[in-house]
């Protein structure tokens, strides 16, 4: 990796941090999911999220000391991601919106030279097909059954609210309410652009669990 | 530098499974991007097929494993981003006979004539028979998809393109 002074050490912090939090609450899923195939998928797409964490970390420094050691205050990852998971619509509705975001922001980074613009490049084409599942799933849910459409319109309603702290493109927007709109779903107004939140105790939970193992055996390797 | 022994260490290089596919060496997954030579020191060059893509770490080993005791230096590249369209002719039918249905081109190649049909899956690696359909579009490593047959009804991973 080269020197990381050409880059925008902040917002390529937040980009990490914004997949690592997403794929520790999709990894939650695992054994969880509403079959085994969707615990597969998940755990699938939260590696994919954790290995673009790790990329992007390396850029701006060790990836260990920023993911293991830093204290949660210094984590610029979106509140929405922190959240804890609940019903599965919600967690579709949060993998929709988080996937068009980074599709439309990876898209226009690979353009870029340089190793922001290879990780970029890397992470566009598979977020692409994280963005496939939470489509599939979003239309499956909401054009299904009575339930299952007010499940996910709850869920989209509820994430689509704080939506705003990750600052999607118009392209995003755009895409997420044309697959609302092929769901039968009511999309639920606009997306106001709001600064990133205060962390809430939520995060403290998710790190000292991600960080369990190597708070008991600090500097292990395996 | 082409000598016996650089020759042959090139060799054990390109032969090297790949840790979670190993009836495909990385050379056939286009994993394996360059050998070169600085200073009397192989320099081999890699890339990842996903960012996160646990095998990298054995990868690296099986290669200094591979030269042992010559010396190896591997280097890790993003850029150009790894495509299935890297995967060679070998490793595609490596793939088909070892059940894993060989992926769609992702780029070029001519368009296709027949409108109006269903979308293209992936034939059975098993039967042959071309009437598959997605389980799931993840499986069991981050490069593949869920498939079942509708003739024979076994499942089978496709390498899904990239």
């Amino acid at each position: 990796m080269s020197s990381s002074s050409e880059v925008d050490t902040g917002m390529v912090l937040a980009l990490a941090d914004d997949a690592l939090v997403a794929s520790h609450r999709l990894s939650e899923w695992i054994a969880r999911a509403p079959s085994i195939e969707e615990d597969v998928a998940l755990a699938n797409i939260a590696l994919d999220l954790l290995g673009q964490a790790r990329l992007l970390y390396a850029l701006i420094g060790d990836e260990d000391e920023l993911a293991y050691r830093r204290p949660a205050g210094a984590f610029r990852n979106a509140v929405m991601l922190e959240r804890p998971n609940g019903d599965f619509g919600a967690t579709i509705a949060r993998l929709l919106l988080l996937a068009a975001h980074q599709h439309a922001l990876y898209s226009s980074l690979a353009a870029a030279d340089g190793d922001l613009g290879a990780i970029a490049a890397k992470a566009v084409k598979e977020v692409s097909y994280h963005r496939d599942h939470a489509r599939a799933w979003t239309v499956r849910l909401g054009d299904g059954t009575e339930e299952s459409h007010r499940r996910m319109q709850d869920g989209l309603d509820a994430e689509w609210a704080v939506w705003g702290e990750l600052a999607p493109t118009q392209e995003a927007v755009d895409w997420a309410t044309a697959v609302i709109t092929q769901a039968t779903l009511r999309v639920p107004g606009p997306v106001l652009a709001v600064e990133r939140q205060e962390h809430t105790a939520d995060l403290d939970e998710l790190l000292s669990t991600m960080r369990e193992v190597t708070a008991v055996h600090p500097g292990a390797t395996w | 530098m082409s000598t016996p022994v650089a020759d042959e260490l090139r060799r054990r290089i390109e032969q090297v499974a790949d840790p979670e596919l190993p009836v495909v060496t990385i050379a056939d997954l286009g994993i394996l991007r360059e050998i070169t030579e600085h200073d009397g020191v192989l320099q081999v060059t890699i890339t990842p097929t996903y960012a996160g893509c646990p095998a990298m770490d054995a990868i690296r080993a099986d290669i200094a494993a591979a030269v042992s005791p010559h010396e190896v230096v591997v280097h890790t590249v993003l850029a150009p981003a790894w495509s299935t369209d890297d995967i060679t002719e070998t490793g595609r039918q490596r793939l088909a006979e070892h059940g894993v249905a060989p992926p769609a081109p992702v780029r070029g190649g001519p368009v296709d004539l027949t409108l109006g049909t269903r979308p293209v899956t992936p034939r059975c690696p098993h039967c042959g028979s071309g009437e598959t359909r997605e389980a799931s579009p993840f499986s069991s490593t981050a490069c593949k998809a869920l498939y079942v047959c509708a003739s024979c009804w076994e499942p089978f991973d496709y390498f899904k393109p990239l």
